[in-house]
C-alpha cells in the first residue's frame, strides 16, 4: 500500500470512529430505539457490548475456525472477576479489568489446553458444556451468593469531570449511559487494532491455514495446538473485557446474565455478518443486539420474529451479510471455509469437503 | 458423602438408567442428522419439546387419572404414537423449510448451525406465545404446564432386596430398548437404512447408486424426530410435567450423550445415554443433585479427553451402525 492510500484508509478509520462518537444522537436514537427506551443506554448495554464480544469470538471461529458454543463462559469470568474483586477486595475498575483480562485468558488456557486437539464439532459441545459449567458452578458457590448474584459492583472512577457537547464522557455514574458507550467504543477500537495487526502477522496466516485445513497447515510446520490455545486465550481476553464493563454498568450480576442464549447470539452475530470479516462481524453483531430491542413493542412476539429472521437470513444470505472476499470465493466453489453440510452434493468442489469431514 | 453414594446406589441406578434410556433416544435423532448432513441440529431439543406438549394433550384429550398396571402400558403407548407422529412431523417440516434451502445453496455448516439455533428459538416462541394459550386452556405460569393431579399410579413393580423399580420406570426403560432394537434393526435391515449409512459414508458415490439424497435426508429428519416424540412421551409420562423450556437441557444433555458415545454412530448414542444418566446420577448422590449438570459435562471433558472421538468412536458410516 503506498503511502497515499495509507492515508485515505486512515481518514475512513477517523471517519468511522467519529461517527461512532456521533452514534449516541437523538437524532439517531429516534429512530433506532422503541419510543420510551433510552438510546444510549441501548448502545452500551446491548449493541456496543456485542459488537465487543463478537469481535472476540470472530477471532476464535472466524479466523481460527474453531468453533466455540460455550464464549458466554469469558464475558462471565470477566463479570465475576470485577464483581468479586471489587466489592470483597475493594479493587478499582482499571485495576480489575487487567485482572479479568488476566483471568479470562487464563479461563481460555485452561479450557484450550486439554480439549483442543478435539476437530471440530466434538470442540463445539466441549465448549458448550464448559459454558455451562460456568453458569452451574456460579449458581451453586456460595461465595458468589448463588442464584442472587452479586450486587454494588462500582462504577469506574470518574477521570475527570470535562464536558463537551453537553456530555462528561469521562464521569461514569448511573444515569448517564453515554460514558459507558464511550469506554465500549475505545475497547472496541483497540480490539480492532490488535486484531488485525495479529491478522495480518504470521499468526493470522497460521490460523487461515489451521482454519482452512488443520493437517496441511501442521505439515507445513504451523505449530497449530499452539496458535489455536493462542486464538482461544485472546478471544477469552476480549470476552472478559466485556464482562467487566458489563458488571460495572449493571452494578450487579447473577448467573442468568450468562446463559447459552447469549454465547448463541454472538456467534449468530458472527456468522450472519461474515464470519472472518471484522466489519461484517460489527454490522452483524450490530443486527443482533439491535432487531430484538428495536422490536421490545410486539413484546413476546420479538423473539419469535428474531428466530424466524435469523433462519431466513441464513436462507438468503449463507455467506453472511458482508463477508470478506476470500470467504466469498470459498463459497463460490462449494466449501464455505468450514466444510459444508455432508449429504450435499451441488457445486463443483464439494466433493473433497465432503471427503473431509467424513474422516 | 460416600455413605450417600453407597446408601442411593441403586436407586440411583435405577434412575439413571430410566433417564438415560430417555436421553439416549433423543441423542439419536442428533446423531443420525449428524451422521448425515454433519449438522449440529440444535432444534431437535424442541422437536422433544413438541412431543411433550402431544403427550400432555393425548393425557387431557383421553382424561387419563391415576392410571396404573395394563392401563398405564396402554397409555404410554397412545402417549408415544401421538407424540411420535407430531414429533416426527414437525422435524420433516423443520427439514424441508429450514435446512433443505441451505443445502440447496451448498452453505457452510456454519451457516446450517446458525440457522438451527434461529429454529430452535422461532419453535420455542411459537409454543411460549401462541400454541401453549391456544390449545391448553391454562394461566400461563412463566410457560410451565404442570397437571393438577398425577396421571400415574406408581407403584413398584419389581421388589428385589435393594432394589425397587415403581411401573413408570420400568416402563420408560423397556420402552426406551424396544425403541433403539427397531431403530438398530431398521437402520442395518431395511433398504432405507442402507441409503442413510451410504448417505452417511459418501452422499457423492449414493446419488451416483441411485441413493434419493433428499428422501434419506427427510426419513431421518422424519424417524429421528418420532424417536425424539417417543422418548417425549416416555419422559412426560415420568416427569408429568411440560414446559416450553423443557427441551434446552434436555437436547444439550442428549447432545453430550451421543458426543459421548461417539457422534454419528447409533450405537454409540445407547451407550452415551445410559452413561450419562447414569454418571449423573451418582454424581448427584456425591456432590448434591445441583451439581449434576457440572457432572454431566465435566465426564464429557474428562472422556473427550483420554478418547478423543467418543467411547465407541465410530460413525453412521460404518457398517456396525
Amino acid at each position: 500500500m503506498d503511502g497515499r492510500a495509507r492515508l485515505g484508509a486512515l481518514g475512513v478509520y477517523v471517519l468511522l470512529v467519529l461517527v461512532a462518537l456521533w452514534l449516541p444522537n437523538e437524532a439517531i436514537g429516534s429512530f433506532m430505539a422503541p419510543s420510551g427506551t433510552d438510546w444510549p443506554t441501548m448502545l452500551s448495554d446491548q449493541i456496543a457490548i456485542y459488537v465487543l464480544l463478537a469481535l472476540g469470538l470472530n477471532v476464535v471461529v472466524g479466523m481460527a475456525g474453531l468453533l466455540d458454543l460455550g464464549y458466554v463462559a469469558f464475558y462471565a469470568v470477566g463479570g465475576y472477576t470485577i464483581a468479586s474483586f471489587a466489592t470483597k477486595y475493594g479493587w478499582s475498575f482499571w485495576e480489575t479489568l487487567l485482572l479479568a483480562i488476566l483471568f479470562s485468558a487464563l479461563a481460555g488456557v485452561i479450557l484450550g489446553a486439554p480439549t483442543l486437539r478435539l476437530r471440530g464439532d466434538y470442540l463445539a459441545i466441549v465448549t458448550l458444556g464448559f459454558g455451562e459449567i460456568v453458569k452451574k458452578t456460579a449458581n451453586n458457590s456460595s461465595y458468589v451468593n448463588g442464584p442472587r448474584g452479586i450486587q454494588g459492583i462500582p462504577h469506574p472512577p470518574t477521570l475527570s469531570e470535562f464536558e463537551v457537547f453537553g456530555v462528561q464522557p469521562l464521569k461514569y455514574a448511573l444515569l448517564d449511559s453515554r460514558p459507558y458507550y464511550y469506554l465500549l467504543v475505545f475497547l472496541i477500537v483497540l480490539t480492532i487494532i490488535f486484531v488485525k495487526r495479529l491478522e495480518h502477522s504470521r499468526v493470522g496466516r497460521a490460523w487461515a491455514s489451521i482454519r482452512e485445513d488443520e493437517d496441511a497447515a501442521e505439515l507445513m510446520g504451523v505449530p497449530t495446538f499452539k496458535f489455536k490455545l493462542a486464538a482461544f486465550a485472546i478471544g477469552a481476553a476480549i470476552g472478559g473485557s466485556g464482562g467487566v464493563v458489563f458488571a460495572a454498568k449493571q452494578t450487579s450480576i447473577n448467573p442468568e446474565n450468562f446463559v447459552f442464549l447469549v454465547s448463541a447470539l454472538i456467534l449468530a452475530g458472527v456468522v450472519l455478518g461474515g464470519s472472518g470479516n471484522m466489519p461484517g462481524v460489527m454490522l452483524g453483531a450490530f443486527v443482533v443486539a439491535w432487531l430484538p430491542e428495536r422490536f421490545r413493542g410486539l413484546q413476546d412476539y420479538r423473539m419469535l420474529i428474531f428466530g424466524a429472521a435469523l433462519v431466513l437470513m441464513m436462507i438468503f444470505r449463507p455467506e453472511g451479510l458482508w463477508p470478506s472476499r476470500q470467504r466469498k470465493a470459498e463459497l463460490a466453489e462449494g466449501t464455505g471455509g468450514m466444510g459444508s453440510m455432508g449429504a450435499e452434493v451441488a457445486g463443483p468442489g464439494a466433493a473433497g469437503a465432503t471427503a473431509e469431514v467424513g474422516k | 458423602m460416600l455413605d450417600d453414594f453407597i446408601n442411593q446406589f441403586w436407586p440411583s441406578t435405577i434412575d439413571g438408567l430410566s433417564l438415560g434410556a430417555i436421553y439416549a433416544l433423543v441423542a439419536l435423532g442428533y446423531t443420525m442428522v449428524y451422521g448425515v448432513l454433519r449438522l449440529i441440529n440444535f432444534a431437535h431439543a424442541d422437536i422433544f419439546m413438541v412431543g411433550t406438549f402431544a403427550a400432555l394433550w393425548t393425557v387431557q384429550t383421553m382424561g387419563v387419572s391415576s392410571a396404573g398396571g395394563i392401563g398405564l402400558i396402554g397409555v404410554a403407548v397412545v402417549m408415544a404414537l401421538v407424540a411420535g407422529a407430531v414429533s416426527g412431523g414437525s422435524a420433516l417440516l423443520l427439514e424441508v423449510a429450514a435446512y433443505r434451502p441451505l443445502r440447496k445453496k451448498g452453505a457452510s455448516r456454519l451457516a446450517a448451525l446458525i440457522s438451527a439455533i434461529g429454529a430452535s428459538i422461532f419453535i420455542q416462541q411459537l409454543f411460549a406465545t401462541t400454541v401453549i394459550p391456544w390449545v391448553f386452556d391454562t394461566s400461563k405460569e412463566g410457560g410451565k404446564l404442570p397437571l393438577n393431579e398425577h396421571f400415574v399410579s406408581r407403584n413398584d413393580v419389581v421388589d428385589l432386596g435393594p432394589i425397587h423399580i415403581s411401573n413408570d420406570k420400568l416402563i420408560v426403560f423397556v420402552g426406551a430398548v424396544l425403541m433403539m432394537i427397531a431403530l438398530d434393526q431398521f437402520v442395518n435391515r431395511t433398504k432405507l437404512g442402507r441409503g442413510i449409512r451410504s448417505t452417511a459414508q459418501d452422499p457423492e458415490t449414493a446419488v451416483l447408486m441411485g441413493v434419493n439424497i433428499d428422501r434419506v435426508v427427510s426419513v431421518t429428519f422424519l424417524v429421528g424426530g418420532a424417536m425424539a416424540g417417543v422418548a417425549a412421551a416416555l419422559y412426560f409420562l415420568r416427569f408429568e410435567q411440560a414446559w416450553f423450556f423443557t427441551g434446552f437441557l434436555l437436547g444439550i444433555k442428549a447432545f453430550t450423550a451421543a458426543v459421548l458415545g461417539g457422534i454419528g454412530n447409533i450405537r454409540g448414542a445407547l451407550v452415551g445415554g445410559f452413561a450419562l444418566g447414569l454418571f449423573e446420577m451418582y454424581g448427584s448422590s456425591l456432590f448434591g443433585s445441583e451439581w449434576r449438570d457440572v457432572v454431566a459435562f465435566s465426564v464429557l471433558i474428562l472422556v473427550l479427553m483420554f478418547r478423543p472421538t467418543g467411547i465407541l468412536g465410530e460413525s453412521l458410516q460404518q457398517a456396525r451402525a
